[in-house]
């Protein structure tokens, strides 16, 4: 059995009388500890996608399985990051980690290891020397290691990103996907991550779901990327597999699920 | 200037010591008069209009059979009230410390009451879209009814002036405090509550946890209305009720014709809900420092 399953989830809304279908079969299942991306253009739905796994919106056909149980409401097993962070401006950073340590692991862990837990979470995310300032005095960057490590501490089953590293610079984009590589090699977790960037799928990813257009968007097609962990951004340029599976999503989204607008 | 500074630096090259004070002697006068100069442009202003103002009043006011006194003799006359405001004769006739602490106490009681189901009520109008359609045009409607309008209703319920005094405030300052609490909770980012599903907070932890700080800009510009229609209220409520009170005192010094008094008891006024409006704005900037710059 899959660790987590997705099996004919479709989601459709109403707004003002008139029903749309955003998403339609999606038919998924992956392994534990593995690494999946789902890539597609904007408005194709794979926000949708990762929002029905974490219960923040409810699939109005099909069923989602986390071991084997349904997936009916938000809960720290299934941990977010959030494509603009989410971090509450009122807190410091630590204060942000804290909020979801002590609320999640309160009776799992003592006051004392949970302090160690929180330090523990910040050093993992190289930021241990902000720790004490808000959300304000830190960098996009910042802010988004802060999100991961928030996630990170909730010992999910299951580790959701929604385009994580969108908001931010080229160069602090790199230095992320680099540690987020690092952290999944060490702690092992399963990972959907949602994102419109090909080198960050095939850099980061086990598989790669891609999407075709909305609306009613379904999985076009789902691709393996073969090479070895860890993987080192520089060696992977000249790599034949990473050239080919590159070219594999860039074929998929632009040449036979272009935009429609930019189709014609 | 220019020659003697240079020639006293090169003078004194030698020692090191001697350079240095007179270097700091002329850079310091320079540094506090810059910030005496931003004081002066932030006091002078007011000041000028002030004494404009008096002086006009003096002169307008200084006829005989003049309908008010002139600044002048405001002073002399209402002199033992000025240089003594803590005098306790009995009765009401206390200073002027007694009758505005009686009238804050009402202000801080009735005020506290407002904040506190203000917020409850708020919030609740806030979150729940049933409870806004119910209750929001009830509000609109009652949040007009003018203050002093409540007072005989008051008094018939409570059979006293102490409460009724202190329901008039509550009733006049918790609908900004109402209304601003509800467009801050609905104002609550998404993200925010995403989060709070996420890490499963209870309803309870919600509000205290995301809730009150996140509409807290809004809640503190709610509450500073409020203060500001509680100390008008209060002044109005004292003059028909009676009792120790700032608004008695106006109302007694106006039927022993002491217009003197008056004058002297409305700057007591202006500036008590001046230093009450600047008390909640700055409470309110000390508690929002993070959620303002979101």
């Amino acid at each position: 059995m899959a660790h987590l399953d997705l099996s004919q989830v479709g989601i459709s809304f109403t707004r003002a009388g008139r029903t749309t279908e955003v998403l339609r079969d999606v038919d998924l299942k992956i392994a534990k500890g593995e690494f999946v991306s789902i890539i597609g253009h904007s408005g194709c739905g794979k926000s949708t996608v990762l929002n029905i796994v974490a219960g923040l919106l409810k699939a109005s056909t099909g069923v989602v399985l986390l071991d084997g149980r349904e997936v009916s409401s938000p809960g720290p097993e299934r941990a977010v990051v959030f494509q603009n962070h989410s971090l509450l401006p009122w807190l410091t950073v630590r204060e942000n980690v804290a909020l979801a340590v002590d609320k999640v692991l309160a009776r799992k862990k003592s006051r004392a290891e949970r302090s160690a837990w929180i330090e523990h979470n910040l050093a993992l995310v190289n930021m241990m020397h902000a720790a004490d300032k808000r959300p304000n005095e830190i960098s996009g960057g910042m802010k988004q290691r802060v999100g991961i490590a928030r996630a990170l501490a909730m010992e999910p089953t299951v580790l959701l990103m929604d385009e994580p590293f969108g908001a931010l610079d080229a160069l602090t984009r790199a230095h992320l996907q680099d540690q987020l590589m690092d952290i999944h090699v060490r702690l092992k977790n399963t990972v959907i991550m949602i994102t419109h960037d090909v080198d960050e799928a095939v850099l980061l990813s086990d598989r790669i779901v891609m999407m075709t257009n909305g609306p009613s968007a379904t999985i076009g097609e789902v691709l393996t990327v073969p090479m070895a962990r860890p993987r080192k951004r520089l060696e992977l340029v000249e790599d034949k597999d990473y050239v080919h599976c590159r070219a594999e999503v860039l074929e998929f989204l632009y040449a036979r699920h272009a935009r429609p607008a930019l189709a014609a | 200037m220019a020659s003697p500074t240079t020639l006293d630096g090169k003078v004194s090259l030698g020692t090191g010591g001697r350079d240095a004070a007179p270097v700091k002697a002329r850079s310091l006068p320079r540094i506090s008069g810059k910030g005496l100069a931003k004081v002066a442009a932030m006091v002078l202003p007011p000041l000028v209009v002030l004494a404009g103002f008096l002086l006009f009043w003096e002169v307008a006011c200084s006829h005989p059979g003049a309908g008010l006194p002139p600044p002048s003799r405001v002073v002399s006359e209402a002199w033992p009230i000025i240089v003594d405001p803590f005098f306790d004769n009995g009765g009401t006739d206390k200073g002027l410390f007694w009758h505005i602490s009686a009238s804050l106490q009402r202000v801080a009681l009735g005020f506290a009451l407002a904040a506190i189901g203000g917020i409850l009520l708020g919030t609740l109008v806030g979150q729940s879209e049933w409870a806004m359609r119910g209750l929001d045009p009830i509000f609109q409607v009652l949040r007009t009814i003018p203050p002093l309008a409540w007072l005989p209703l008051s008094l018939a319920a409570f059979r006293d002036g102490q409460p009724s005094a202190i329901f008039v405030i509550f009733i006049t300052s918790i609908w900004p405090i109402i209304i601003n609490t509800a467009v801050g909770i609905r104002n609550i980012p998404q993200d925010y509550r995403n989060v709070a599903a996420v890490v499963r907070l209870n309803p309870l932890e919600f509000f205290f946890k995301i809730m009150l700080p996140s509409a807290a800009p809004y809640i503190f510009t709610g509450l500073r209305i409020g203060v500001g229609l509680s100390w008008l209220a209060i002044v109005a409520a004292e003059m028909l009720i009676g009792g120790v009170g700032i608004g008695f005192f106006i109302w007694d010094a106006w039927n022993s014709s002491h217009i003197s008094e008056i004058i002297v008891a409305l700057v007591y006024v202006g500036v008590i809900g001046f230093i009450l409006d600047r008390l909640v704005a700055g409470l309110g900037r000390l508690v929002t420092r993070g959620t303002s710059a979101a």
